[in-house]
């Protein structure tokens, strides 16, 4: 652990000013995550710029039919607002089954997608790691991969010294149903606002495993636009993980159903939430068979690379996935018939 | 045979006397103890799991501003004994296992502390080492004794033969995973360092017990015992891991000793706790039955594969229930153990019983799968006259009455047939039996007082949450044939007679029997009307001891078990434990031990795991996000009841001790359960999903 300064300035225009301008400087929202890191010296600095009260904490109509989720309201608040569970049950959901309550009380609209891996090595400083020490390396490689990444990795095994080598997966329940839901992240940066497809803002690995998004430094999530869903759709989340409550996804999934459309977000599965788009493209127009999603599915994850490592490593996850995401759409289906 | 105490408060379930305290957060544990001006500690850990530092640069960190100090090998004082190497706390270079302490950082803040561990910059020499556990390790070896002194090895007619020709056989390997206690109140202390006192050492400290934790403290720094004073009220949660003492106590008393006068503060955080504070070693247990065509065992054998460390040896008495369970003709056990640059594994709750009860208790469901036999009647017709060990007449043995009685409240009769399915879930059924030793350790003293009208008990036993606050009393009212509410009973200081370790279930039997002397005695000398003042002081050694008997507690648990034919997810809807143990002091706090075990057993069963990484050397998951423990929603419908049972050979009380048993056999019946429900035999703990995937349709 380290001292930071810490401050809590006046406007959110003044916190993204503050921060832009110190290349040491985060942002600091429910602290669930930030905080630990803190603690455990992943996270190391100099100046803490306290948004928790900058940004809307509000749940309010958009005009398109959507909802628009101010940044700093609790995951317990979005859970519980009736237009959220009656309209985007998947979000709902998927809140519900991520953390405990205590922790959900604390968690943000803002913080919660941007939490950062919960890869062990990752959180353990005395291990090599590209996206906590850019170079280092990458301890997961052939170590504890039960949570690691199978799509969007190059190859079984990757190079472990590697510079760009990272299996992480990302870890938020919320970001998979927001993937899902076609979410658009509203952001006010130094050089002003812009709009992000919730889809495009967290990245792949690729040459910088230590950037999760792409957000630039100093930009600051101000809301979470969610786009009406057409009259009729029906979604949900699925979480398949190691105990019954307060775990983490091995494998999740994220559906919506509207008609002839249909959508798969799949977490625990890649270094962000992963848009099962073939399987999509498969599926879209068809009728939902079993044998047609399961289809879709393997075509989906042709390109998986299981990671063998400690405790069998995580190759479970190829037909996890799969067999998780025929179960859901299959209830989905169900409930349209019923 | 034992005059035992006419039961008055003595079986009822009275409410914990610390339950209030607890609840408002009055009671004080030991790194919350109120003291002047304390300085902090935060360890140092070792980053290379073998090898020796060559440089420790700690200018940076005694450069910050609020550090007091910083302790190394290079200025640390010389300890009077170095014998133990887990508590030779920065002695020397070496470094036998990756977390070690290398270190100490003292200041005015936590937060100082902290930044200034931060700061020591320590160079290592690293060597090659050796941290994974394998079946064939080339350094397996055979300990003289398991713990506590049992022999290493026994046989007795022919395995190997009986295996050829039995009608049934089973023959198979089976797994339990690194286990760390992790109680909830983590391992603390505040110590206090006065050399011009008559006491110069006050140790508060989270310990299973204030004599054994003096004695090991004075030990290492050469010093009497009436020079320190241990206390310790209150501990947030043991399950063996305070049982002895571990480094961090050391350290804090040696940080003391650099600060005299100023009371040190030290908490191992929950990531520390993964590499100092003891855990269960992984167990590899290959097993061997056989049975004649009824089902009679002709033998029975297991042979244990376990770790231990370079620098101090633990031997897991693991293969030890297998001797006693089941009567066969041919048995042997055997423990070999590997050596290896890894932490010190230590007690864990049950040690030997909870991973000795998984391999044979699972490989009779095998056995009894492979003659047809209800698995139930395969146990209830092995069932022992004698201790087949020692040939000793049980003092009492109703495991075949717990079978029934379960079975019966559990509905087993009419389980639903194998590979049951309902709606999405696979739906199976298990049993497994329970076995606890009954012990007594030979040394507690405790004094009964008349003060003011009322009975003063004091003895310095150590309640770890599971009611000695409160069971204690019961026992000294009926002693003394007294009302309960005119009992006071103080535990937990040095300053009080001496009393054993809170383990092995042995706290209840051993100071209830202290305390029943002493209040024989005290009737004796005053009569029913004491004057105030009057005292005496009674000792375990002076009470009844059978040694004709062989005295365990024994019980049998049943699970459902539910399987998700899509995802394999696990859950445990119904877990239901019969046990017969004694009498029963207190049922309220018995039945939390009972249902504590269980629960703690289901977590064996489904998710705990310290995944070790051997290519660095420690467990990859140290914390408590990552490293899973069954959670409320994983607890379905708990159910533990009990025989009333009556021994008289055991001790005073009829009391066979309970803290134990109840995470024996747990693990056993889940995966018998999974059996059951899917076809899947998964012979290595924790079960999880990814293994029973495969073999879902
Ligand atoms: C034990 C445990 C279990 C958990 N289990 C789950 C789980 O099962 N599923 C799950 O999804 N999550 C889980 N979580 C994670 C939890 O959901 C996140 O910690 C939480 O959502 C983070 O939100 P926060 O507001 O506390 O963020 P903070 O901790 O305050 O911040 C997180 C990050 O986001 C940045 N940030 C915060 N707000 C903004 C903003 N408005 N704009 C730009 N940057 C910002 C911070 O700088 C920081 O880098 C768990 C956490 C813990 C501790
Ligand atoms: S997987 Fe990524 S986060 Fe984990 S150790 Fe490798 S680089 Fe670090």
């Amino acid at each position: 652990m380290k001292p930071f300064a810490y401050t809590r300035p006046g406007s959110a225009a003044e916190a993204v000013r503050e921060v832009a301008v110190e290349p040491g400087a985060v942002f600091l929202a429910g602290g669930t995550n930030l905080v630990d890191h803190l603690k455990l010296g992943v996270a190391r600095p100099d100046l803490v710029v306290d948004v928790r009260t900058l940004t809307s904490r509000e749940i309010t109509d958009l005009p398109d039919g959507g909802l628009r989720l101010g940044a700093a309201s609790t995951n317990s608040e979005v859970t519980a607002d009736r237009r959220v569970r009656e309209r985007y049950p998947v979000l709902a959901q998927a809140l519900l089954a991520g953390a405990t309550g205590q922790l959900r009380n604390a968690a943000t609209t803002g913080g919660n997608p941007l939490q950062r891996t919960r890869c062990v090595y990752f959180q353990d400083v005395t291990t090599r790691c590209n996206k906590r020490e850019p170079g280092s390396g990458c301890s997961a490689v052939g170590g504890y991969t039960r949570y690691h990444a199978v799509l969007g990795v190059g190859s079984a095994m990757p190079d472990p010294t590697a510079p760009e080598t990272c299996i992480a997966t990302h870890p938020s329940d919320m970001a998979v149903a927001l993937t899902a839901l076609d979410a658009q992240v509203q952001v006010l940066g130094p050089a002003g606002e812009r709009t992000i497809p919730f889809g495009e803002l967290h990245r792949l690995p690729g040459d910088h495993p230590s950037r999760d998004t792409v957000l630039e430094h100093g930009e600051l999530i101000t809301a979470v636009d969610l786009p009406p869903l057409p009259s009729g759709a029906r979604s949900a989340y699925r979480k398949v993980r190691d105990r019954a409550s307060y775990a983490f996804a091995l494998v999740s999934v994220a559906a919506v159903v509207a008609g002839e459309d249909v959508r798969i977000a799949l977490g625990g599965m890649a270094h962000r939430p992963w848009r099962a788009t073939r399987a999509e493209a498969l599926l879209t127009g068809g009728p939902l068979t079993e044998h047609a999603v399961a289809h879709a599915m393997e075509v989906e994850l042709t390109a998986a690379q299981p990671q063998p490592g400690l405790e069998g490593g995580n190759g479970f996850k190829i037909p996890l996935a799969t067999r998780t995401v025929v179960a859901t759409l299959r209830d989905l289906t169900a409930e349209a018939l019923r | 045979m034992t005059d035992l105490l006419q039961p008055r408060a003595i079986g009822q379930g009275l409410v914990r006397r610390d339950g209030e305290a607890k609840v408002r957060g009055t009671a004080t544990y030991a790194y919350e103890t109120p003291v002047d001006h304390p300085a902090y500690a935060h360890p140092v850990q070792a980053a290379i799991a073998r090898g020796r530092v060559t440089r420790i640069d700690t200018s940076a960190a005694e450069a910050l501003d609020g550090v007091l100090a910083v302790l190394t090998h290079e200025n640390a004082e010389r300890l009077a004994s170095t014998e133990d190497r887990e508590l030779a706390v920065l002695q020397s270079p070496e470094v036998a296992f990756r977390g070690q302490l290398v270190g100490v950082v003292l200041a005015e803040t936590s937060e100082l502390a902290r930044q200034g561990a931060d700061l020591v910059r320590v160079s290592f020499a690293e060597e090659e080492h050796d941290s994974e556990l394998t079946v064939d390790h080339p350094a397996l070896y055979k300990p003289d004794k398991v713990n506590p002194s049992f022999e290493t090895d026994t046989a007795e007619g022919d395995v190997a033969a009986a295996m050829a020709t039995a009608h049934a056989t089973v023959e198979q390997t089976y797994s339990t995973a690194m286990v760390h206690n992790n109680p909830l109140e983590p391992h603390a202390s505040t110590a206090l360092w006065e050399p011009g006192a008559q006491v110069p050492l006050t140790l508060w400290d989270s310990t299973q017990g204030v004599h054994p934790d003096r004695a090991a403290v004075c030990e290492v720094f050469g010093l009497d015992e009436e020079q320190v004073r241990v206390i310790c009220p209150y501990v947030g949660g043991g399950f063996g891991s305070k049982g002895t003492p571990h480094a961090n106590v050391m350290l804090v008393v040696l940080a003391a000793r650099a600060l005299p006068g100023r009371p040190v503060k030290l908490a191992l955080t929950r990531q520390q706790m993964f590499f100092l504070a003891g855990y269960r070693t992984p167990t590899i247990q290959r097993m061997q039955v056989a049975a004649d065509r009824t089902g009679r065992l002709q033998a029975i054998a297991i042979d244990v594969v376990e770790q231990t460390s370079r620098i101090k040896e633990f031997a897991e008495q693991t293969g030890t229930p297998t001797r006693m369970m089941y009567a066969a003709p041919n048995r042997r056990t055997t423990h070999r153990l590997a050596p290896l640059d890894v932490p010190v594994p230590s007690w864990f709750r049950a040690p030997g019983e909870c991973p000795g009860m998984f391999g044979p208790e699972v490989a009779l469901d095998e056995l009894a799968e492979a003659l047809g036999l209800d698995p139930v009647e395969l146990r209830i017709r092995n069932d022992p006259e004698v201790d087949p060990e020692t040939g000793k007449p049980w003092s009492s043995r109703h495991l075949v009455e717990c079978l029934r009685e379960g079975a019966e409240r559990f509905g087993w009769a009419d389980r639903p047939p194998a590979r049951h399915r309902d709606g999405d879930w696979f739906v199976g059924t298990g049993v497994a039996s329970s076995v606890y030793p009954t012990m007594r350790q030979a040394t507690s003293d405790a004094l009964v007082r008349f003060e003011e009208g009322r009975y003063v008990v004091e003895i310095g036993a150590a309640d770890l949450g599971t009611g000695a606050w409160t069971v204690l009393p019961q026992i000294a009212a009926d002693a003394l044939d007294v009302p309960v509410d005119d009992v006071e009973v103080r535990i937990g200081d040095t300053r009080l007679p001496q009393a054993s370790v809170a383990g092995g279930s042995s706290g209840t039997n051993t100071w209830g029997s202290a305390i029943t002397v002493a209040a024989r005695e005290f009737r004796g000398k005053f009569g029913a009307e004491p004057r105030d003042g009057d005292e005496v002081t009674g000792s375990v050694d002076q009470a009844a001891k059978d040694t004709e008997h062989a005295a365990y507690a024994f019980g049998a648990q049943f699970a459902e078990v539910r399987v998700h034919a899509d995802t394999g997810e696990l859950r445990v809807p119904r877990l239901y434990g019969v046990f017969a143990a004694g009498r029963i002091i207190n049922p309220r706090t018995a039945r939390s031990q009972f249902i504590g075990g269980m629960t703690m057993g289901l977590s064996m069963a489904l998710h705990e795991n310290s995944v070790w990484d051997p290519r660095i050397g420690q467990v990859a998951n140290h914390d408590l996000a990552e490293y899973h423990i069954t959670v409320n929603a994983d607890v379905g419908d708990v159910q533990a009841y009990w025989l009333d049972e009556h021994d008289p050979y055991v001790n005073a009380m009829g009391s066979k001790g309970i803290g134990e048993i109840g995470i024996t056999g747990t693990a056993a019946a889940v995966v018998n359960a999974v059996h059951r429900a899917t076809g899947i035999r998964v012979r290595d703990l924790p079960v999880t999903l990814d293994k029973v995937l495969g073999g879902l349709p």
